[in-house]
């Protein structure tokens, strides 16, 4: 399920693109045509890489199925849950970022170093408001389990944190404007400049796994402010499959008006959504007393 | 040998017999060429004609305040000379080009290397310059770019993400353009001036007419010089937005980039519609043009004109009135007004720096003589203000086309030029839409090329985007490539 939906969405990302500026665009399958012609292709590899080059890519994305399994799909529940289950999200989200980083690293190339450099120190931020949004949600719900934490809505905070959200999702997923998926040019570029030694398969793991990364976070945002434990099932799955269409359009409609940030602002944008996140906590903290 | 008291006056697309032109011994030329650039004059083309087994130097100065330039001659010289350079950046390349063509070494001079000659298949570089220290490391980008340009080397010398240091090595594409000309001119010469850099056909054409026209002693008519005016703006029009979308295109603000692309061939269609190629390849031609606008095709240009600047004004608009694209093209890539004075800076890139340098107005030759654009001149010398310089001149050379349409000259469009003097110096310059197109020639005995100079505004330029790296975060690199957006194969030649 979540294998299939995900090449769907910077698909759609990029038809909104291609609308607000008047052009055709890629079809919306356009991914699923590249994932099907990387499978197919060879690989070519560096001298200088080792079997980590290859393996980074692999486990990263195993990470974040891993990390999709814990997620709950509304009243679809999840494969996997237990208590404490959020904390193993984040974690296996820092794994897959320090495999792609690791195999980056390793072809020692001047570019993809200074991609994971930056890929790193942004990260530092970002986790920092996903931690953050996740202890909201868990001081509401009086649990550590995905299933429940997402089950309500996030209360009063619920605003906050999804600004909060949204921000991160748009730097975890190296979106406008923190980083350029359109760009070609290796000195500006955070993710994509990690994967340019990569190719055939390797590649189309990366692309998949960045897709899928998209669609969790859209899901995370949509479970985390609306109350689908609160809905009838059918109701709740309607609200779910819109809410992830409503944030993916969003994207598409940032990345067309915005024009990117410069580095040395990043961390200051990243901060403000760590503090967003941060309100909602005091909201959750403070109301749930009141 | 008596030493002469001054260089030799002459104006833009002039010329004058090569034994007027006085003659210093190298010694004192270059300190006499010294006095003048320390006077503010520029130097528009410095280098080396061939005479036996040794080589005389030549300069062209310009004198933009008195709306004159300049010429001056070495006794032939051999080995080594005094550098210029040394108290000169502006002298930096044309001191390199001259010891890599003629060997005639600048002694003193501080960074001595090839400027495009190959070794085997690549130009011999050299030793690049670099930084030393533990946290300094080296990012080499090119010649293989990540984009359809063209192809030259970046070694970028870094403190993290900040550039302390940036080298461009250029010469991949060079042709040997100014090999082939002696002897001249050819059947081909012409179609060779239009392609020493392809979106400056009108530019170097126009400048290659003007010099056999000089030479010859004669004068395009009119017509054909009102022609060539407009040619000129519409490769100026066709350039200046087609940079503006894409400075917004790597800032990743898509509305601008997006309108752009598409009003770039709007006015190439123009030049399309004046000579039936868009890069207005085949419409100069020494003596004239060889193709006129009807009324027809006038009043057609003019509605089409109209519709692109409104299309141009819209996308502009979108780009000045996003904070977004604002802060990053605010205080980017700054070379400040000195600066851009001691390298020589021309065209836009000098003009956002606060020089008031257009050749179309400091040394008006052909239709400049009797129609004038406003100098656009922004003083703060970042991205923005480049970006900013180049909206200016698209409003300007707009008003100017569509006054020009509105009151055509009549008269012929050719008067074929006669047989070129024999050794006479000729220099045409030509403000392109990258800034000042300077030819040189010099002519033998019989009247052919003797020796031909070509050099393109981005031989000054690339300094220029080399020192507005300093400082500044590497991510920002292609910004400012862009704000510069400089010529490969007119460097390399």
């Amino acid at each position: 399920m979540w294998l299939l939906v995900a090449p769907l969405l910077p698909g759609l990302i990029n038809k909104v693109k291609a609308w607000v500026a008047g052009r055709r665009g890629p079809p919306v399958l356009q991914l699923y045509y590249d994932l099907a012609r990387l499978w197919r292709k060879g690989v070519v590899l560096s001298t200088a890489v080792s079997p980590g080059h290859v393996a980074g890519p692999a486990i990263a994305w195993v990470a974040v199925v891993g990390a999709a399994l814990l997620m709950p799909l509304g009243p679809g529940g999840n494969a996997l849950a237990f208590r404490g289950d959020a904390l193993l999200f984040v974690y296996l989200l820092a794994l897959a970022r320090f495999c792609t980083a690791g195999a980056a690293l390793d072809t020692g190339s001047a570019f993809e170093g200074m991609g994971a450099a930056r890929e790193v120190s942004y990260a530092v931020l970002a986790e920092a408001a996903i931690i953050t949004s996740l202890l909201t949600l868990g001081l509401q719900s009086g649990s550590v389990s995905l299933t429940s934490m997402l089950a309500p809505s996030a209360g009063a905070g619920a605003a906050l944190l999804a600004a909060g959200l949204f921000a991160v999702l748009l730097a975890e997923n190296c979106r406008v404007p923190f980083d350029d998926p359109n760009t070609h040019l290796e000195l500006t570029m955070i993710h994509e400049v990690m994967v340019l030694d990569h190719s055939g398969p390797p590649l189309a793991v990366i692309l998949h796994g960045a897709s899928l990364k998209l669609l969790l976070f859209d899901v995370l945002l949509a479970e985390a402010v609306l109350p689908l434990g609160e809905l009838p099932p059918l109701t709740a799955v309607g609200a779910l499959v819109a809410a992830v269409l409503v944030v993916t359009v969003a994207v598409g409609l940032v990345e067309s008006l915005l024009a990117r940030l410069a580095f040395r602002r990043v961390p200051l944008f990243l901060t403000t959504a760590f503090l967003l996140c941060l309100f909602a906590l005091l909201v959750a903290w403070k109301g749930g007393r009141a | 040998m008596s030493t002469p008291a001054s260089f030799v006056w002459l104006s833009n697309g002039t010329s004058l017999p090569w034994a007027e032109v006085p003659e210093w011994p190298v010694d004192s030329f270059v300190e006499a060429t010294s006095a003048e650039l320390d006077r503010g004059v520029r130097l528009c083309a410095w280098f080396g004609v061939p005479d036996g087994d040794a080589t005389r130097l030549v300069a062209v100065l310009a004198y933009d305040a008195d709306n004159t330039l300049a010429v001056g001659r070495s006794a032939p010289a051999r080995g080594s000379y005094p550098s210029l350079t040394a108290r000169h950046a502006q002298a930096h390349l044309f001191e390199r080009e001259v010891w890599e063509q003629h060997g005639l070494k600048p002694e003193g001079h501080p960074w001595l290397k090839p400027v495009r000659r190959a070794n085997g298949g690549a130009p011999a570089n050299g030793k690049f310059f670099q930084v030393e220290g533990r946290e300094v490391h080296e990012v080499a980008v090119g010649p293989v770019h990540a984009g359809i340009i063209e192809p030259g080397h970046f070694r970028f010398q870094c403190a993290g993400e900040e550039v302390l240091h940036l080298e461009i090595a250029l010469g991949y594409q060079h042709r040997g353009v100014e090999a082939a000309l002696p002897g001249g001119p050819h059947r081909v010469t012409l179609s060779q001036m239009e392609t020493v850099a392809g979106d400056t056909t009108i530019g170097h054409a126009t400048a290659y007419a003007a010099v056999l026209e000089a030479l010859a002693g004669s004068e395009a008519p009119l017509r054909a010089q009102w022609l060539r005016a407009l040619a000129l703006e519409l490769e100026r029009l066709a350039n200046h937005p087609g940079d503006l979308g894409a400075l917004a295109g790597d800032v990743a603000f898509l509305p601008t980039a997006a309108a752009c692309g598409k009003i770039r061939g709007d006015f190439l269609n123009l030049t399309a519609l004046l000579c039936g190629n868009r890069f207005g390849r085949g419409l100069v031609k020494p003596g004239g043009c060889r193709h006129d606008l009807d009324t027809v095709r006038a009043g057609q240009m003019q509605q089409q004109l109209r519709a692109a600047l409104d299309e141009v004004e819209q996308a502009a608009a979108w780009l000045w009135d996003a904070a977004a694209v604002r802060s990053r093209f605010e205080g980017t890539g700054v070379v400040g007004n000195a600066t851009a004075a001691d390298i020589g800076l021309v065209g836009p890139a000098a003009r956002a720096s606060g020089l008031v340098r257009d050749v179309r107005y400091d040394h008006p030759a052909g239709w400049h003589r009797f129609a004038q654009v406003p100098v656009a001149v922004w003083p703060d010398g970042d991205a923005f203000a480049r970006a900013r310089v180049r909206w200016l001149e698209i409003q300007r050379s707009g008003k100017f086309l569509e006054e020009q349409l509105a009151a055509p000259p009549d008269g012929p469009l050719c008067a074929e030029p006669g047989a070129l003097a024999g050794d006479t110096l000729a220099v045409a310059l030509v403000e392109g839409w990258r800034g000042e197109v300077c030819h040189v020639a010099l002519t033998d005995a019989a009247g052919r090329f003797r020796r031909y100079k070509l050099v393109d505004p981005s031989f000054h330029n690339w300094t220029g985007l080399a020192l507005a790296l300093r400082g500044q975060a590497i991510s920002d690199f292609p910004l400012c490539n862009k704000s510069f957006n400089l010529s490969y194969c007119g460097f390399d030649l």
